[in-house]
């Protein structure tokens, strides 16, 4: 992506309606395509938290993390690399019963990809892998030229950071203590 | 306790009173009607102005918000109602001004189904609104309209939309007002951090040649006399933004003019010069700084500013300082070492002379040949001693309005600043006038942005509004024009305007007027229009080819200014 970085940027947001609308057209003015997005409740009730990974330079995605977080509904944004983050993708494989029960190696191929089988019936069997972008397309490469592959999803990206404590907490107490004191005393 | 339920309508009316709103401009229509009818009985507590258009209705509400301080409000019905709005939703958005726009909205069982004028306002206005939100409930009235009150107003202001479905103004509720103070997931004044405070102080007790930008920061932060009490102890000379102008008196010693592709050379020049540059309030827009390249690469810079995603946008900054510019601007000046810089402030005089010769003295002074903008600008400026609010609208007007006017007071500048809305100046002057019924509100406009907004006349007719009008005509686009000369091998394509009689039209208005085309008779029109008690309308026939200078042109380097050389 000429000398552009991957970065995953982490939000944490009131739960309202609308609100993937307003971080997306921050994305679409800098001309930033959301390459995985994975929204869900956070650890605290009530506030929402999105992972999105986007390719951009750091002055860009600098000034967009800056743009959303200013957002009314949006509690904090930040962004980080991959060095920092434990992260993780899931994905699911629909291939042929038959062609599956016929190749050869597959519990060679369950172990080395450390793969699970959540569904099997007469027509056909689904896998399910989690790990890093190139580990599930690994897979899917193998599988595509063996027996080839039915039907193929990904998830979005879900990341924390390495880190000792979540961000959010810290912000959130901070914010609390804030809310005590009237901001708007003047 | 028995409470007596009330429609939406009315918790709404009752909300808007206890927020302190007195005046909103508005337009009515079918899904807002449920509102006009309770507003019926509530005439003794808010005054309602009918605009002649919806955009008309933004624009005032934004007028009135400048000069005021406070939040312009209005009412617009649904679907074509609130489309109109979205130009001055945007200006609004671009040039910091707190206003709250609510759109009547279909009822919420017919969301989505394509109603009789529904449309997407939420989706179409996000992405230019600090906050936007669809009242479905009346439950929800008096927490949604505090809090577009409390967000509009505070932090970096900026509009609010709320649309506000049929049903939930006609539904019952238990009405008990509540002030929002806080939002949880808002922050609208950032920490300020004691160790950039300190060391802005520290680099600018070292300068040698400290520069101040002033911005609009400045005044809605209320901080004037903060910055005077800054720039006094520093003796630090400062430049103005075209929003950020009436911060400071004209007159005052330390205010060194106008900033940018159209401003004074002095100021423009000295930010290539200066060792500390310090900007206040601004955002360093590209009419402000041109290429950015070659602008003020010799200085290190310090930026006060309350939104923290506008420190480093576009410059980058060598100390942050985050907060509310009146107490970062007290925090700073209590650190300063009495200085004087009265060398470096002396220096800007050879720049000022040049200006004079090469510029001001052929547009504001000319002895012969047709009118000049420039000049009748400051004519109205000495006639009103520089005492009034100015509105103008876009272009060459524009810049010719904010050059030759002088201020003596804060919030005396109303104009369409990021977004450069032509049409913008008939109705942000009639709303400034409701903000400031006291003082004389001077518009200046051009043929052709008068044309774009010419129906808000009608609200000046019916609101009887004390309106000083004066129109520039040059019979051109004057400003496009400007630019085809320099930079289109004077190709006038779709420039030349054919006029009507705008005197006769005031006429049809009842808004008396006079059409001026002799220097003879300039001082003398002034005087009539200042005296008239009532709207006058002032056609000046102004030199078709006039031009506004200095210029730097889009993307030059800010010392290079074309200069009149004819």
């Amino acid at each position: 992506m000429n000398g552009k970085t991957l970065y995953t940027v982490i939000i944490f947001s009131e739960n309202t309606v609308g609100l993937l609308n307003q971080i997306t057209i921050i994305f679409t003015r800098r001309q930033l395509n959301i390459e995985t997005l994975s929204v869900s409740p956070s650890a605290i009730k009530g506030i929402h938290k999105f992972t999105i990974t986007t390719f951009a330079d750091k002055d860009t995605i600098d000034k967009v993390v800056k743009q959303i977080d200013k957002r009314v509904d949006i509690l904090k944004a930040y962004y980080n690399t991959d060095e920092d983050l434990v992260y993780q993708e899931i994905a699911l494989y629909k291939v042929s019963t038959e062609l599956f029960m016929k190749m050869n190696g597959v519990e060679e191929l369950i172990r080395k990809y450390n793969t699970r089988v959540l569904e099997m019936n007469e027509s056909c069997i689904v896998l399910e892998k989690s790990g890093h972008y190139e580990e599930t397309q690994e897979l899917f490469d193998e599988l595509s030229h063996s027996i080839g592959v039915l039907q193929f999803i990904r998830s979005g990206r879900i990341a924390i950071t390495k880190s000792k404590v979540e961000r959010l907490s810290d912000m959130l107490s901070a914010m609390e203590k804030r809310l005590d004191i009237k901001p708007e005393e003047r | 306790m028995d409470k007596q339920k009330i429609t939406g309508s009315d918790a709404l009316l009752k909300t808007l009173i206890a927020e302190g709103v007195e005046t909103i401009f508005g337009y009515p229509g079918g899904q807002i009607m449920p509102f006009y009818d309770r507003l019926y009985d509530y005439q003794k507590e808010i005054k309602h102005v009918l605009v002649r258009h919806e955009q008309g209705a933004t624009h005032a509400a934004q007028g009135y918000a400048r000069v005021s301080g406070k939040v312009g409000v209005c009412v617009v019905t649904s679907g074509p109602g609130a489309t109109n709005t979205i130009t001055g939703i945007a200006d609004a958005m671009m040039d910091s001004t707190p206003i709250v726009v609510i759109s009547g909205q279909v009822p919420a069982p017919m969301l989505g189904t394509d109603a009789f004028q529904e449309i997407d306002v939420i989706g179409i206005t996000q992405p230019i609104t600090k906050w936007a939100y669809q009242i479905r409930k009346p439950e929800e009235i008096v927490w949604a309209v505090s809090r577009a009150f409390y967000i509009a107003s505070t932090g970096r202001p900026g509009p609010v939309m709320l649309d506000f479905a049929k049903n939930a103004q006609i539904g019952l509720v238990d009405y008990t007002y509540q002030k929002v103070t806080t939002v949880r997931s808002y922050q609208p004044f950032p920490t300020i951090e004691p160790g950039h405070i300190a060391a802005a102080a520290e680099l600018i007790n070292s300068a040698k040649r400290p520069f101040a930008l002033v911005g609009q920061g400045v005044i809605l932060s209320g901080a004037e006399k903060e910055l005077f009490a800054f720039l006094e102890k520093g003796d630090i000379p400062a430049g103005s933004t075209a929003l950020g102008l009436s911060a400071m008196p004209s007159d005052y010693r330390l205010n060194k003019g106008l900033l940018g592709m159209h401003g004074n050379i002095g100021p423009n020049r000295k930010t290539n010069e200066c060792d500390v540059l310090i900007a206040i309030g601004m955002r360093f827009d590209d009419r402000v700084t041109g290429n950015l390249q070659t602008y003020a690469k010799q200085a290190k810079i310090i930026h006060f500013d309350i939104d923290l995603s506008e420190i480093g946008k576009n410059v980058p900054v060598d100390i942050p300082v985050a907060g509310d510019a009146k107490e970062t601007l007290a925090a700073v000046t209590e650190r300063l070492i009495a200085a004087d810089h009265s060398a470096w402030i002396n220096s800007f005089a050879a720049h000022e002379e040049e200006e004079m010769e090469k510029v001001i003295q052929k547009e504001a002074y000319p002895e012969e040949g047709a009118l000049r903008m420039g000049e009748v600008v400051g004519k109205v400026s000495v006639a009103v001693d520089h005492d009034a609010v100015l509105v103008t609208d876009v272009g060459q007007n524009q810049m010719m309005g904010i050059r030759y006017f002088n201020y003596r007071r804060t919030r005396s500048v109303v104009t369409s600043g990021g977004l450069g809305t032509m049409g913008f100046g008939l109705p942000a002057a009639i709303g400034a006038k409701f903000g400031a019924p006291a003082r004389t509100v001077c518009l200046f406009t051009g043929d052709g942005g008068l044309q774009m907004t010419l129906q808000e006349l009608g609200t000046i007719m019916q609101e009887k509004i004390d309106l000083k009008m004066v129109v520039l005509n040059n019979a051109f686009l004057g400003m496009v024009r400007q630019w085809q000369e320099l930079f289109f091998h004077e190709r006038y394509s779709s420039t030349v305007m054919e006029n009507p009689d705008f005197a006769a039209i005031a006429g049809a208005y009842g808004i008396k007027s006079r059409t001026v085309d002799k220097r003879e008779e300039l001082d003398d029109a002034i005087a009539e229009m200042l005296h008239h008690d009532g709207a006058y309308l002032l056609v000046v026939n102004v030199e078709t080819h006039g031009m506004v200078y200095p210029m730097v042109p889009a993307g030059g380097t800010i010392t290079d200014m074309i200069m009149d050389e004819k």
